[in-house]
């Protein structure tokens, strides 16, 4: 896989707790019901802030296969009794969560390790559900993390999901996310590659009733030999469903990046709309790209559209900037700056949009490969740039 | 003492000799006319002074300030008060108006040894400066010339001079694509930034803008030289005459 060689991983162990303690991906101002999973393994967080008195329940498969075995039946999983270690998180019919849950994915490895989590997560009729996932590594030790997710909207439910990957540069993550959407479902996600040293997601959304929709944002940063691979599926299987597609990229050195964009949509899945686009900037000759839409269309009555750019930075609009007094440093941080807030836009939690444009803004300007296992900790605010570009609309 | 003084100034583009020989002397409070058909060279010579680098200038020098203007940057001569207004403003996506001005009058304040602009200071720059060229305030929220029709983009080149205050402003064809009220107003703005301390060049081949900005000179620029200055009867001339009596002069 990827001229990785597995065998010299070992596979991961239940760590201990206490080797965790002090680390926490804080977002100022944002509050959370913190979920914790440290090297792939849930714990139980004895936070009293995570009592939900609605219902929802939080624990790890292993758990929720004994005690909500029913509700897992519903769902006709395959393969169930591979999924031991991973998170099962079960929102109730009209529940309202009020603050949003974040999934904290720690990876502290002592020796090179790999580690395989299996997830699920079901959002009942009417709910709504805001869900942050950060992927950090805390150390410069290699990992292989392994990640497989399904994702269930009931009918009338709305996901907010984000998942923001930023792990050192000697590791990899493979995810694995299926989103499945009954009917009046409504998905949003972020999904946020920063930083690491070989990243392949695995995203498919699938259309199970009719006037759903699901947006899909995504922006990946890579540099030095880092490889980032988004590879996207969306199954229009029934009639009046949306789905965008915006997936945006900046390359440095000699990263190397993918897009694979299928939209599939089905014989009776009529006034679906589907759009897709991949944006790159290469900033060296040496980064490359490889971007692939694919669309597969078995009805006349839709709407579709696909786009994909690659290129360097807009050479008129550096003059232009210049010409102002904006240096050349400046002026090319701000266009890319202004690149990714396209995505960031989109966002609705403005609290975890602050923080994303700061680590955006400190991963632009180099800041991040030279403290690489600090992301975490350090929540300074980053100080050193000369442009203000926090509050860029 | 002379602003800018351009001495046997040649520059190509490609191999192509597009500037060959041109003398140009400005001095501070004057407003100079560069006129002339298209294709001769007058934006290419805002180009060179302002340091668009794909010319190559092969002969010649520009003395502004006493300094040898090759010697700084791009964004350095604008610090130094070289303002270029463009024929063809660039949108800039993801940009907004007031982060562009924000970040530039800062970078020319830190250019200069000085601390950035407090904000209520640079709120307040721009409340005024808008008002000059009657800005609407939504378009300043907005990202840089995108999505704006060419009257807005060229009252934002107007908007964007008068918060940068530059020493020597270049309009290259400010007057082109304009309707008459947009006219009106982006040569009001540029009245209103008139001063003894300012000069500023207008290129143009149009006699129509110098009805309302009044040049002290009007020079010609025909196949890569300054053929003929004269006061601003001259540009009546023209416009009488064409173009093509200069080659029988």
């Amino acid at each position: 896989m990827n001229g990785l060689n597995m065998n010299s991983f070992k596979k991961a162990i239940r760590p201990k707790e206490e080797d965790f303690a002090g680390f926490s991906c804080n977002i100022p101002q944002l509050i959370t019901h913190r979920i914790n999973q440290f090297n792939g393994f849930f714990f139980e967080n004895k936070d009293s802030s995570l009592k939900i008195n609605n219902g929802t329940i939080i624990c790890s498969m292993e758990t929720a296969k004994q005690k909500y075995s029913s509700i897992l039946a519903e769902k006709n999983i395959k393969d169930l009794s591979s999924y031991e270690e991973g998170l099962f998180i079960y929102v109730p019919k009209d529940a309202q969560i009020d603050l949003p849950l974040q999934i904290l994915d720690i990876i502290k490895a002592e020796d090179s390790i790999l580690i395989n989590s299996k997830s699920i997560i079901i959002i009942g009729e009417n709910s709504k559900l805001k869900l942050i996932c950060c992927d950090d590594t805390v150390n410069n030790k290699s990992s292989i993390s392994e990640n497989s997710l399904q994702i269930f909207l009931e009918d009338n439910s709305s996901l907010e999901y984000y998942k923001m990957e930023n792990i050192n540069n000697s590791s990899s993550i493979f995810t694995e996310t299926n989103f499945i959407l009954a009917s009046n479902a409504s998905l949003t996600t972020f999904w946020l590659s920063i930083n690491g040293g070989n990243i392949r997601n695995k995203l498919n959304v699938s259309f199970e009733g009719e006037h759903s929709k699901a947006e899909l944002y995504g922006l990946y940063l890579a540099d030095r030999d880092q490889k980032v691979l988004n590879e996207i599926s969306v199954k229009h299987n029934k009639p009046n469903c949306i789905s965008t597609q915006l997936y945006k990229g900046i390359l440095d050195d000699s990263a190397e990046a993918e897009f694979k964009g299928h939209i599939n949509v089905g014989k009776n899945a009529y006034l679906t709309e589907a759009t897709q686009n991949n944006r790159n900037i290469l900033l060296t000759d040496k980064a490359r790209v490889n971007t692939q839409p694919f669309l597969e269309i078995y009805n006349d009555d839709v709407k579709c559209s696909h786009g994909a750019t690659v290129g360097q930075l807009d050479q008129s609009a550096m003059f232009y900037m210049r010409s102002r007094g904006i240096t050349e440093r400046s002026a090319r941080m701000l266009l890319m700056y202004a690149f990714c807030n396209e995505v960031l836009s989109k966002a609705s939690l403005q609290e975890l949009k602050d923080k994303l444009q700061d680590i955006i803004k400190r991963r632009l300007h180099g800041e991040l490969s030279s403290c690489e296992n600090c992301v975490l900790v350090c929540n300074n605010p980053c100080e050193s740039m000369d442009v203000d570009i926090t509050k860029i609309n | 003492m002379s602003l800018i003084e351009i001495r046997n100034l040649h520059a190509s583009i490609n191999g192509k000799e597009i500037l060959k020989g041109v003398d140009l002397t400005i001095n501070k409070g004057e407003v100079h006319a560069v006129m002339g058909p298209n294709g001769n060279g007058k934006s290419t010579l805002a180009s060179v002074i302002a340091g668009k680098d794909n010319f190559e200038v092969t002969q010649g020098e520009i003395i502004y300030q006493g300094k040898n203007l090759f010697d700084l940057s791009i964004d350095q001569r604008a610090a130094e008060g070289i303002f270029l207004g463009f024929q063809y403003p660039v949108e800039i996506p993801g940009v907004s108006i007031s982060n562009f001005m924000k970040t530039a009058i800062n970078e020319q304040r830190k250019y200069k040894g000085l601390d950035p602009m407090p904000t209520f200071e640079f709120m307040k720059l721009m409340e005024e400066k808008k008002k000059i060229v009657e800005l609407d305030s939504k378009l300043a929220n907005r990202s840089v010339n995108e999505g704006f029709s060419g009257g807005e983009k060229k009252k934002n080149e107007i908007f964007q001079m008068a918060m940068l205050n530059p020493t020597l402003s270049i309009l290259d064809e400010t007057d082109s694509g304009l309707d008459i009220d947009a006219l009106r107003i982006v040569a009001a703005g540029v009245n209103a930034l008139r001063s003894k301390e300012n000069s500023t060049i207008l290129i143009t081949h149009y006699q129509r803008l110098l009805d309302y900005i009044v040049p002290d000179f009007v020079h010609v620029l025909y196949e890569g030289k300054i053929v003929k200055t004269g006061p601003k009867e001259l540009a009546l001339e023209l416009e009488e005459k064409g173009y093509e009596w200069l080659k029988y002069e």
